[in-house]
């Protein structure tokens, strides 16, 4: 729902859209990812939570509850996009390789139509990254990508308070560059193990130096990258030749932090290193190999390759790499390519969440958690099927019926980028 | 074991096809062949023999000689056309030795042939064939205002004259923000529009001038201005790439203004503009339907396809030409997806076979499973445009070149 039409909505169905009531959706086939799938199921949402979810003869619906009917329709969990560019994000500039300091969520464009699009596409959470032309671009921020006025409306938050986000590194070609960029894979590692070790110190520093007046200066990169190294914020490190999947696992053996793989073009090759390493993998279903001679080798069987090893896999958008309105594909040619129907669609959803460390809240239908789902009219990886809408916390942020959605979901006058691309992405030397 | 699997997945992506691969006679089984020259056959079976399709029709009534190799899938269909690719120039690695699609030393370069720059044993090529696509148009993309010429391939053979089915197909231009790049380009639409007519017009001029000037006074032979001859003369169309709407209509503008033969390419913005588009009675090359929606092409949707049908377009369904990843997208999947928004599925397969196949003018070889045509199927496991759903085989011309499922 784009926001004007939001704001509509707000005034003509606020009894329907609204997150603070209790609503029962009766009769589809539910797909809970966590747990058995359900023939003929019943959600129960109530205050922007799930607080009840099974079979039609065994929920009971509270009395005050609205009842929907979605008879014939399948219920699953919004999905989960790891990787996503959505809503103009920027990082790091050119003035240096590293930029721990730099934080997307200062950057996005909340009203942007890729967020509509994103939610046409049964998006209800993203990992919203910068660029990948830097060897660290930022911090990334983890969003329910609903309507909003700002970035606030959008930012998911810890418990602290602060706001959810990752660390986003690149190694490979993608951040090479003349100076200050580094020219080498040993050059650009060199950089990012310099300033781990700066970082390490400056922790030692801050914890043995009880007088305040005497600790060092605060650096807000480092504070971001002692956060990495306390395992408080996790590393998404874009990475594609399988020489650079070892070099992360080398840097995650000195330095401990936790990492996602992101893409992975030549994760098959390595992937017994990495089950062994016990890191996940965030990949992208790309339709043909190459483009860049770092992804000459991608392949369609990478997730099944990854499944077999032991890996836990999340399929990502990269949008605009992909189109977030086809993510659900992404899973339907992983499978095409021998992955487990089961581990596919988790790949969508709940190991996504694990990865943003988000798992007791979102990426599956149980009990408890966040009331994030899609209504799709058929199989989820099926072509056919379309996302009818999409729900977060409880409230509707997409709705194929309404023409206004619709267009987004299908394309049209004012459902697309006005700019070209952002070069960030796009290019050889960006992203993906 | 990570060995033999990359060494499999290298040999599916660069070996070429086997020179002594020689046409033999195949029965091909079908619990369903879409033969797209009728309804659907139900248990049937499609005969070559010495490269040509013999036979089509439900089993029971027809003979198959024993000892023929045979084939059998739940699902048979035409060998696919591409209707619009760049494969084979626009190499897999992306790198500059292997990116032929266009030059832009000039903006203005009609007589590049397609058939000098096709590299028939670029991967992507064996990459399509193995989703079943057999012929693909091919060769000088979108990219200057006109960047060469195109030509109808299979997707077999170790090189181009093996490869090539009409070697000079038409003429590709293009208006649009990336003609307007480059030094020697013009800067804005309405230049780029006055470059074209220029060139039109002194080619005309050049014409008239070879043919009516005594020997001495003849202009010398211009190779550039005699390949617009042949656009001028419809031998050869224009295939204009153009998305936003003001751009169409320039496009048709500039096609009544010289009374030459178009193909419409990509037309993002077909859906404000359907009624000029459907009375010029111009064929369209839509989009891939899964193209990037920024830029020129920001309007692009997903029922273009759909939008064109129901105004009585001609279309077909194309890859396209892509300048980063995916290098190459796939038409079997383009199509798909316009299945999944508004076009039927025989409406859809038809987009990537015989409609795309009268386009090009080639549909009295391919397109369509019938007798005489050539013996071009692709084999499936299921519905052809689920995701699930694997391509088990593709015949060009009775030889099998794909048996692997992908």
């Amino acid at each position: 729902m784009n926001r004007l039409s939001s704001i509509a909505a707000v005034c003509l169905l606020a009894p329907l859209a609204s997150a603070g009531s209790t609503r029962a959706f009766v009769g589809a086939r539910i797909i809970p990812i966590v747990g058995a799938d359900i023939e003929r199921g019943t959600l129960v949402i109530t205050d922007g939570k799930i607080s009840a979810v099974g079979s039609v003869d065994d929920v009971v619906i509270p009395a005050d509850a609205e009842r929907i009917d979605v008879t014939g329709k399948v219920l699953m969990p919004g999905l989960v996009c790891t990787h996503s560019h959505v809503g103009q994000v920027e990082g790091g500039d050119d003035s240096a390789p590293l930029h721990p300091d730099v934080r997307a969520f200062d950057s996005i464009d909340v009203r942007h139509p890729s967020i509509q699009r994103a939610q046409a596409g049964g998006i209800t959470t993203a990992n919203i990254m910068p660029g990948s032309g830097l060897l660290m671009s930022g911090q990334t921020v983890y969003v329910k990508l609903k309507d909003g006025a700002s970035i606030d409306d959008l930012a998911i938050r810890n418990a602290d308070g602060s706001v959810a986000g990752g660390m986003k590194f690149a190694n490979g070609t993608n951040p090479q560059g003349s100076p200050p960029m580094p020219e080498t894979r040993a050059k650009g590692t060199a950089l990012v193990r310099e300033q781990f070790l700066r970082a390490q110190e400056y922790r030692a520093r801050r914890v043995a130096i009880t007088d305040p007046a005497k600790q060092p200066p605060r650096d807000l990169g480092l504070d971001a990258l002692v956060e990495v190294l306390e395992g408080k914020r996790v590393v998404h490190h874009h990475t594609h030749r399988h020489d650079d999947i070892l070099t992360i696992l080398r840097l995650k053996q000195e330095f401990g932090f936790r990492v996602v793989l992101h893409h992975v073009s030549e994760g098959w090759l390595v992937a017994d290193e990495i089950a062994r390493a016990a890191v996940p993998c965030s990949i992208i279903t790309v339709d043909s190999p190459g483009g860049k001679l770092e992804a000459a080798n991608l392949s369609f069987e990478t997730g099944a390759v990854l499944e077999r090893a032991g890996v836990l896999v999340a399929y990502h958008t990269d949008d605009p790499i992909t189109d977030s309105r086809l993510f659900l594909r992404s899973a339907g040619i992983g499978v095409r390519a021998g992955m487990t129907r089961k581990n596919a669609l988790f790949a969508l959803t709940m190991a996504g969440a694990i990865m943003l460390d988000l798992d007791r809240r979102i990426g599956s239908l149980e009990a408890g958690k966040d009331a994030d789902f899609i209504v799709l009219s058929g199989d989820p990886l099926s072509v056919y099927t379309h996302v009818e809408q999409t729900w977060i916390d409880g409230g509707r942020v997409f709705d194929r019926a309404d023409p206004k959605d619709l267009r987004f979901a299908q394309g049209g006058e004012g459902a697309g980028d006005r700019d070209q691309l952002d070069a960030c992405c796009l290019k050889p030397g960006g992203d993906s | 074991m990570k060995r033999a699997l990359f060494l499999c997945a290298a040999a599916a992506l660069v070996a070429p096809m086997s020179a002594e691969a020689t046409a033999q006679d195949l029965a091909i089984y079908g619990e369903t062949i879409h033969t797209m020259a009728g309804a659907p056959v139900k248990n049937g079976v499609v005969l070559i023999k010495s490269g040509k399709i013999t036979a089509v029709g439900p089993e029971s009534g027809i003979t198959v000689t024993p000892g023929i190799k045979t084939l059998r899938a739940k699902v048979v269909t035409p060998g696919l056309i591409d209707a619009h690719t760049a494969v084979g120039f626009t190499g897999w690695l992306n790198q500059p030795h292997d990116q032929d699609q266009f030059d832009r030393t000039e903006p203005v370069q009609p007589e590049l042939r397609a058939v000098d720059g096709y590299n028939a044993r670029d991967p992507l090529v064996a990459w399509v064939r193995s989703f079943g696509v057999t012929t693909i148009h091919t060769g000088h993309a979108a990219g200057p205002i006109i960047s060469g010429q195109t030509m109808i391939a299979k997707t077999r053979g170790e090189t181009v004259d093996e490869a090539v089915i009409v070697p000079s197909a038409m003429v590709a231009a293009h208006l649009g923000a990336s003609a307007r790049t480059g030094q020697k380009a013009p800067g804005t639409r309405a230049k780029s529009l006055a470059v074209l007519r220029a060139e039109l017009t002194r080619a005309a001029q050049y014409r008239t001038k070879r043919a009516n000037a005594t020997e001495a006074e003849r202009p010398e032979l211009n190779l550039r201005a005699e390949t617009l001859v042949s656009v001028l003369e419809g031998k050869l169309p224009l295939l204009i790439s153009v998305d936003t709407h003001q751009e169409i209509v320039a496009a048709l503008h500039l096609r009544e203004e010289f009374g030459i033969r178009v193909v419409l390419d990509s037309v993002a913005d077909a859906q404000l503009v359907l009624d000029p588009i459907r009375a010029a009675r111009v064929p369209v090359f839509v989009h891939p339907t899964m193209s990037r929606v920024s830029g020129d092409r920001q309007n692009a949707s997903f029922s273009t396809a759909s939008a064109l049908r129901a105004a009585g377009v001609p279309f077909a369904l194309q890859s396209g030409f892509e300048d980063y990843v995916p290098k190459t997208r796939v038409v079997l999947f383009e199509a798909a997806i316009a299945a999944a928004n508004g076009l039927t599925f025989d409406q859809a397969l038809g987009s990537i076979t015989i409609d795309a196949a009268k386009i090009l003018g080639v549909d009295a070889r391919v397109g369509s499973l019938e007798i005489g045509k050539d013996g071009d199927v692709a084999l499936y496991d299921g519905d052809p445009f689920e995701y699930t759903t694997h391509c088990i085989g593709v015949a060009i011309e009775g030889v099998l070149v794909n048996d692997q499922p992908r």
